[in-house]
């Protein structure tokens, strides 16, 4: 196994707002670490810092200024800064996983399929996914009367148990956590905690974002300062 | 996914006289990719679009389709009868106005086995247990086979439309706008019904919508056109999440969020 | 003498008939292809057989024996009328008897007598396009030929046996013609279609307001169109001609009065004469069911059937003796 999995070295990232005159917003420049393997690392500083930012770069859904982020996949070294879509799409289908904040619902399908979802996608059969779907949103104490609905209509704590299952589902090598527990009680969220101490030991490199403190004590093997990437000074 | 594209477009381009159809089109396709062609009325998405699946010639530039064969052909050097027989086996052509798409006049079933019976079915009791295990699939009632389409509603047209493409198991299948003119939860119903079909079959698609979320919900990758040429182009969250182009930057800002 | 020196042989003039015979020719030497031809204005109006008229006036010599039949009989108005125009303006011999004449000329029809080598069988064709139902282009239609795109045809056939449980169309049931092209065998019953297969005779088929003229030669394939699990047929009689007793022939009903009687008869009026005529062969006159009153009478002509467009006009149709 690779212990180092994701290298990150001097990327910039910059939004250029042409419907207001083309002013330039840096975000965030000079950003470097390195994810091992079987750690956490919790990107940390004030909101609006560019956390999400370099997250979604990451993931490939940010485009990259500069630098290198630079991915161990399929057996070599990827750049996914300058990769093509569809080595993107690669990447995200077997190296890098993402929980996000938000579950994007897709109109009627049920819970349990959304989570089943991303193995299906990849080949497993689906019995054998729900098998795991199931396992999992026990896991989460997602209430079993609403497996079956689709979840555009639960609360916000529910949906977030939704996209925790969906995104931990798969055996990624990597994976990115944007505020998975930002609307969970108590209970819940020492789930995830369990879910990430599961993955440390199966050897996944982590990188998240958590607004709580306890929590990120929690699962953090070390706090990325992403004020020293500030850029903001640099041009506006 | 095979190493191989599917479709290989370069350099496209399509004038009316001294007008821009759409203009220096390079892309490829892989199968099992559903690629979005975003942008407004007369930007070229519809030109392109019947380019690519022959039912216009460009002015210039070539594409290249592989066969099943794993031949590469070149499409605007192949026979009508070669581009026809293509477009009713391997391909398949989604309109946005199911009435163009399909047979009004005869029943359901019949529009659904036509395909087969265009390329030599001659089993009665065969071509109608493909009809029926492909209207349901499409989630019309069995028992609405013998009905023709005018008695259809709007949504089931297109969904019949969709059955009827798919009878005879496509690569490669063109949408052009195929949730316009519908209400919003019956597009839901049927973008909700293409996503499930296109992840099944393994379909590549090339779907032209104005219709952010649609593109959104159906593609992985997306280009943006205006006046003819591509301004922006990549993965579809990308694209939409981090736009880059002024264009697309307009066309996302104008999203109504709901 | 002096009403035939006002016209040319045949009515057309020679450019015209040239023309035309270029048109079957070309049809000849593509069995079941659509030839289009510049069809000229004819002394009667569309839907009359103007088509059928101008293949025959431009093949016809002085030296044919006309036959002209509509739905069979050699008496209906239609029949009588083209018969008594060639007798005009071509002073040719005309006949009802199959067997004697070259050239016969036929309003949906095949005669039941077997045609031989040499004769021709002329057919008069409303629209001659078999795809025409489902696809109205012209230009998608001939496309659709000349790429033997034909599934289309299956598709009518389809729509039968959904909607009926068998294929339904009994007449002008479409064909393939020497493997290659779809023809419409204009609306002749589908029972005469076998007898177009691998035919003897010359088949020449002209559509007048249509402008389309096609052909089978002598001995060419026409097959049926159906399905493997609905294999064609033809229309089977559960009873014989009331009148000449024969069997296996294409019958006509023909009502009586206006009671319900009605009987079943010989569509093709020279056969069933020729039948009755001969002593070798049984009477089964008086077969008529219901209260038929006017049986009697009916053992001398064949009655009018009640499908006929035309009604025989007394004292017509009986020229040629």
């Amino acid at each position: 196994m690779m212990a180092t999995p994701l290298v990150v070295s001097d990327v910039a990232k910059s939004f250029t707002m042409h419907l207001r005159d083309g002013v330039r917003l840096p975000v965030v420049a000079g950003v470097s670490f390195a994810i091992r393997a079987g750690e956490c690392a919790v990107l940390g500083g004030p909101s609006g810092a560019g956390k999400s930012s370099i997250l979604k770069m990451l993931y490939g859904n940010y485009a990259v200024d500069e630098g290198q982020i630079i991915v161990q996949h399929g057996g070599g070294l990827i750049d996914l800064a300058t990769a093509s879509p569809r080595t993107v799409l690669s990447v995200r289908r077997h190296t890098i996983g993402y929980v996000s904040q938000f579950l994007r619902t897709v109109p009627r399908v049920s819970a349990l399929d959304v989570v089943a979802e991303p193995l299906v996608e990849r080949g497993k059969d689906r019995e054998a996914a729900r098998k795991k779907a199931r396992a999992l949103l026990a896991q989460l104490n997602l209430p079993e009367k609403l497996w079956a609905l689709p979840p555009a209509t639960f609360s916000g704590g529910e949906q977030q148990r939704v996209n925790i299952a969906r995104g931990f589902i798969t055996e990624h090598p990597i994976l990115l956590l944007d505020e998975p527990t930002a609307s969970l009680d108590a209970r819940n969220r020492d789930v995830v905690v369990e879910l990430i101490s599961a993955k440390k030991a199966a050897g996944v490199a982590l990188l998240g974002i958590f607004h709580d403190l306890d929590v990120r004590d929690a699962v953090a093997d070390r706090v990325i300062d992403v004020t020293a990437f500030a850029a903001g000074k640099i041009a506006a | 996914m095979t190493d191989e594209p599917l479709l290989r477009v370069s350099a496209l381009s399509k004038f009316y006289g001294s007008r821009v159809g759409c203009e220096n089109v390079t892309f490829d396709l892989w199968p099992g990719e559903v690629l979005a062609v975003v942008g407004e009325s007369g930007s070229g998405k519809t030109t392109l679009l019947n380019c690519l699946s022959t039912r216009l010639l460009p002015s210039s530039g070539t594409a290249s389709y592989r066969m099943r064969d794993g031949q590469w052909r070149e499409l605007y050097r192949m026979s009508e009868a070669e581009r026809r027989f293509l477009m009713r086996t391997d391909w398949g052509f989604v309109h946005q106005n199911p009435a163009d798409g399909l047979r009004m006049t005869v029943s359901a079933g019949a529009n659904v086995g036509e395909r087969l019976m265009a390329v030599g079915d001659r089993h009665y009791g065969r071509i109608r247990a493909t009809a029926v295990d492909w209207l349901s699939r499409v989630e019309i009632d069995e028992d609405r086979i013998d009905d023709e389409p005018r008695a259809f509603s709007g949504g089931m047209r297109q969904r019949l439309q969709i059955a009827r493409n798919l009878v005879t198991g496509p690569r490669l299948v063109f949408m052009d706008e195929p949730t316009g003119g519908l209400d919003v939860s019956v597009q839901a119903r049927l973008l909700d019904l293409l996503r499930g079909l296109v992840t099944d079959l393994g379909l590549a698609a090339i779907v032209v919508t104005h219709d952010l979320a649609v593109a959104r919900l159906l593609s992985q990758r997306m280009m943006v056109m205006k006046d003819g040429r591509v301004v922006e182009s990549g993965l579809t969250d990308r694209v939409l999440d981090d736009p880059r182009a002024p264009y697309t930057q307009l066309l996302v800002s104008s999203i109504l969020q709901v | 003498m002096t009403d035939i020196a006002t016209y040319n042989f045949a009515y057309l003039d020679e450019q015209t008939k040239r023309m035309i015979r270029r048109a079957i020719l070309k049809g000849i030497a593509i069995p079941g292809y659509q030839v289009p031809f510049a069809s000229r204005e004819m002394p009667m109006p569309y839907g009359w057989g103007t088509g059928g008229v101008q293949v025959t006036a431009s093949i016809i010599g002085p030296d044919d024996v006309l036959k002209v039949i509509d739905q069979g009989a050699d008496d209906t108005t239609n029949a009588v009328s083209i018969r008594a125009f060639f007798k005009k303006v071509a002073r040719v011999e005309v006949t009802t008897e199959t067997a004697k004449a070259t050239i016969i000329q036929t309003r949906h029809r095949i005669p039941e007598h077997p045609l031989n080598a040499g004769q021709v069988l002329v057919f008069q064709v409303p629209i001659p396009e078999p795809l025409r139902f489902l696809e109205p282009r012209e230009t998608e239609t001939r496309k659709m030929h000349a790429l033997e795109e034909y599934g289309l045809m299956h598709v009518k056939l389809y729509e039968d046996i959904a909607k009926h449980g068998r294929i339904a169309t009994t007449y002008a049931y479409p064909v393939k013609v020497e493997g290659r092209y779809v023809m419409d065998p204009s609306p002749t019953p589908k029972f005469d279609n076998p007898k177009m297969h691998r035919s003897p005779a010359l088949q020449l088929f002209g559509a007048g307001r249509e402008k389309r003229i096609y052909a089978v030669p002598p001995f060419t394939d026409v097959v049926s169109l159906d399905f493997e699990d609905h294999p064609f047929e033809v229309q089977a009689f559960d009873q014989p001609c009331a009148l000449c007793g024969a069997e296996n022939v294409y019958l006509d009903e023909v009502i009586l009065d206006d009671r319900g009687g009605h009987m079943f008869v010989c569509s093709d009026t020279d056969h069933c004469e020729k039948r009755r005529a001969d002593s070798t062969s049984p009477s089964w006159g008086g077969r008529a069911e219901g209260a038929g009153g006017g049986i009697g009478q009916s053992s001398l002509s064949t009655p009018t059937p009640a499908l006929r467009a035309d009604p025989p006009h007394k004292g017509e149709g009986k020229e040629a003796k």
